[in-house]
């Protein structure tokens, strides 16, 4: 019982100095490192990207992000803009890809005429994208990658 | 009744006993220039922004909409007032639709759309008024600014290319047969085409 008072006393002091540590560093956020009395000079908004190219999949299984600019695009209890295109009826006048399949599945796995209701908001999943460095840093590894790896590191076992 | 007639025919009929030749063409001269100019400065500024908007109907609703768009704001500065797109530039055609829109001044009294819920269940009707104008007359509004001859197909994105080249090209498209809802937002669209 002495002991491990004693263990968690020095505990507590070996790990007081990162307790004072600002918490501002160790999160970024939109305001970055500025203090709470300061204005923050805002970001420049980055421009869409309005190329029409594809861009590869993250993992398979990642909703495809949009190539274009969607300014004013409405979707709403009244109309769904990106459907006009994206839609099964209108892909071959638009030579858009269509929505895929799965989004015709209600959540029971009837397969629906038309866009399942829980698919309908397309912004919930696939969004614009920006040239733009990212705010967080990210680890993230393309599975392919992860794979390579263990491959060459079990052949050096 | 008939006698009161009769009287102004044969006063206008008649020669003047009074007026001088002179006074009567100058006079009728200076006086066709202030008629004239002021029933088109009238006109004019009937035909501005600040008018359309001095009713809540308009301000409230379609304008609101309208300062989102990039016909209101965007990188060059050039915008879109309400009569560059909902009244024609050619003087008979904006006397045609001036005309027409007597019945507009009549509705703004009795408040068919007052309120925002009035308006929004008016709102495809209105829209469709303004979407067979524009086909009508092969959205000549839309091309007093945007020119096809001068349309640059690489600046534009590969889909926007390709059916500008193809369908506007042919004539078998108009702009607004496409680009409904680029001012304002829209109404329930089912059953319109394309939708």
């Amino acid at each position: 019982m002495k002991n491990s008072f004693l263990i968690y006393l020095l505990l507590l002091i070996s790990l007081a100095p990162y307790s004072t540590m600002p918490a501002e560093n160790e999160i970024a956020t939109l305001r970055d490192k500025t203090t709470l009395s300061a204005q923050k000079i805002p970001n420049f908004i980055p421009k869409v990207t309005n190329n029409n190219i594809k861009k590869m999949r993250s993992f398979p299984m990642q909703p495809p992000v949009i190539p274009h600019s969607i300014r004013n695009y409405e979707i709403n209890k009244n109309n769904n803009k990106c459907l006009t295109c994206h839609a099964r009826l209108r892909t071959e006048q638009s030579q858009a890809p269509m929505i895929s399949f799965t989004h015709y599945i209600d959540r029971d796995g009837n397969f629906l005429a038309e866009i399942s209701p829980r698919r309908y908001f397309c912004n919930q999943c696939h969004v614009t994208q920006a040239d733009t460095k990212p705010l967080v840093k990210n680890n993230f590894v393309d599975m392919r990658n992860v794979i390579k790896r263990s491959s060459t590191s079990t052949k050096a076992n | 009744m008939k006698g009161f007639f009769k009287i102004g025919w044969q006063t206008i009929k008649s020669p003047s006993a009074y007026y001088s030749l002179g006074f009567l063409v100058l006079g009728g001269f200076i006086a066709g220039i202030m008629f004239w100019g002021g029933f088109n400065t009238a006109l004019e500024m009937a035909n501005t922004e600040e008018f359309c908007i001095s009713c809540h109907e308009m301000e409230d609703n379609v304008y609101k909409e309208l300062r989102r768009t990039v016909h209101f704001s965007n990188g060059s500065g050039v915008r879109a007032t309400c009569p560059d797109c909902h009244v024609p530039h050619k003087w008979t055609d904006k006397i045609a639709r001036k005309m027409q829109a007597s019945k507009e001044v009549w509705r703004t009294f009795f408040g068919t759309i007052a309120t925002r819920e009035k308006f929004l269940v008016h709102r495809r009707q209105l829209a469709e008024n303004e979407w067979r104008r524009l086909k009508a007359n092969n959205s000549l509004e839309c091309r007093n600014c945007h020119n096809f001859d001068y349309m640059d197909f690489t600046e534009q994105s590969k889909q926007a290319a390709y059916q500008h080249s193809t369908a506007l090209a042919s004539g078998e498209k108009t702009c607004i047969d496409c680009h409904k809802g680029i001012a304002h937002q829209l109404p329930n669209m089912k059953g319109v085409e394309g939708w």
